[in-house]
């Protein structure tokens, strides 16, 4: 299981070409729901609004060479490391979920259009990237389920009320979970792998269709705020919040080690 | 002034739902970001708006004396143990104010279950529990039967 290619042996009853195009149609369900959130939302318009009233009431001039750098920052810090997260927990298990999607996404792409039969032998690591992908989704994705989903966490809601913000979450631990059953079903020659294989294509298709209702876009908006927010600060309007207090002295004992609730 | 949130700062850690205590931050059925329900039942403690770590939440002022165009931000830093303030007027006049989140150390106040229980003795005192010191006085004064207006005993 975690070191043959899932896709060459199901090319025995699915042609490699349906399997391409079904992954063509899917980045293109993303794009297209990604544009249609954009603009239905007016996302972009209110971000466009925003850095136009920040730049007019800036009390400093940002350069070209800062910006630069602030995206530079912006990608590393809040993109790649998850930045934005204030708890431990949930910035390790978004980063599980996020890197895991991105392995698991990845390999499949690559193994469905460079390696999708027998004939081409797929290396080993990528059935394996493909494994650990998927299982990092389900580590991640279920301990934020369970665990720390704010629903749960602070609202006392059950954690098997589900709602639509739950879409999202739930179709990608779907599409992963199913994914796994399958390769393993299928390495073992089992009779339910077709029915394990439907349901991963079902849960795929259901996330990466719902974009448009789901939080699926938030990977393309969220980078956009952590970067407006880095300009804002940058420029002197941080968004209308006080400057940091410069006189911390005048209170004299409360100058203690922060305790979080 | 009832708070609302900024939907694209919040990260839903829930802090707000936790601390409230009107009950009325909630998260949001769709985006999972926390909201206020119902602003007209805020109490405006402004809990939510010190505790929110992204300073996701603001306060929206009336419009009788606080016109729409105007801001009221806060920002609160533990490390220096203080509280800011910034009022900002529709015509762009500013107020700002600071000051300190407590004026005790942090984790000089001892919890209540520091304290001894109270023995089956003290509900025949007029005190409350924990009572004289933990106001920080030596006593308080007692009713006692002659202070008290002549019929009622």
């Amino acid at each position: 299981m975690f070191t043959s290619n899932p896709f060459a042996e199901l090319s025995a009853s699915i042609s490699p070409a349906v399997m391409q195009a079904y992954v063509v149609v899917m980045i293109l369900l993303v794009a297209v729901g990604t544009i249609y959130d954009v603009l239905h939302k007016k996302s972009a318009t209110y971000f466009r609004q925003n850095m136009r009233k920040s730049k007019s009431a800036a009390t400093r001039q940002v350069g070209g060479g800062e910006m630069v750098a602030m995206a530079m920052k912006t990608a590393i810090v809040d993109v790649a490391a998850s930045g934005e997260f204030c708890s431990a927990r949930r910035r390790v298990a978004h980063l599980l979920t996020m890197y895991g999607f991105l392995a698991f996404a990845i390999t499949t792409a690559i193994m469905v259009f460079w390696y999708p039969t027998a004939a081409t032998p797929t290396p080993a690591i990528l059935p394996q990237l493909w494994t650990i992908g998927a299982l990092m989704v389900c580590v991640g994705g279920y301990w934020f389920w369970f665990f720390i989903r704010v629903d749960v966490a602070a609202e006392g809601s059950s954690p098997f009320r589900i709602m639509r913000a739950d879409l999202f979450v739930l179709s990608l631990l779907a599409s992963a979970t199913f994914a796994l059953v399958w390769a393993y079903l299928q390495a073992a020659d089992n009779a339910w792998t077709n029915v394990a294989f439907g349901l991963f294509v079902i849960a795929t298709t259901v996330l990466f269709a719902s974009v448009p209702w789901s939080k699926f876009a938030h990977m393309f908006f969220k980078p956009a705020a952590a970067f407006e927010k880095r300009v804002s600060a940058a420029n002197g309007t941080r968004n209308n919040l006080p400057p940091p207090a410069d006189k911390p002295e005048t209170f004299g004992s409360a100058r203690q080690q922060p305790r979080h609730y | 002034m009832p708070t609302f949130v900024y939907m694209t700062r919040c990260d839903g850690c829930g802090h707000c739902v936790d601390i409230c205590p009107s009950d009325i931050m909630h998260i949001d059925k769709t985006y999972r970001r926390a909201y206020n329900i119902e602003p007209n039942m805020c109490w405006e403690c402004y809990s939510c708006v010190k505790a929110c770590p992204q300073n996701a939440i603001d306060a929206r002022g009336y419009s009788d004396f606080a016109p729409l165009g105007h801001s009221v931000r806060v920002l609160r830093e533990e490390e220096k143990g203080t509280i800011s303030w910034k009022l900002k007027f529709r015509n762009g006049h500013e107020k700002n104010f600071v000051s300190p989140i407590r004026t005790t150390p942090w984790g000089s106040i001892k919890s209540p279950a520091d304290y001894d229980a109270p023995n089956a003795d003290a509900f025949k005192n007029q005190e409350l529990a924990h009572e004289p010191e933990s106001l920080n006085i030596d006593s308080l004064p007692a009713l006692t039967r002659d202070k008290l207006k002549l019929g009622v005993v």
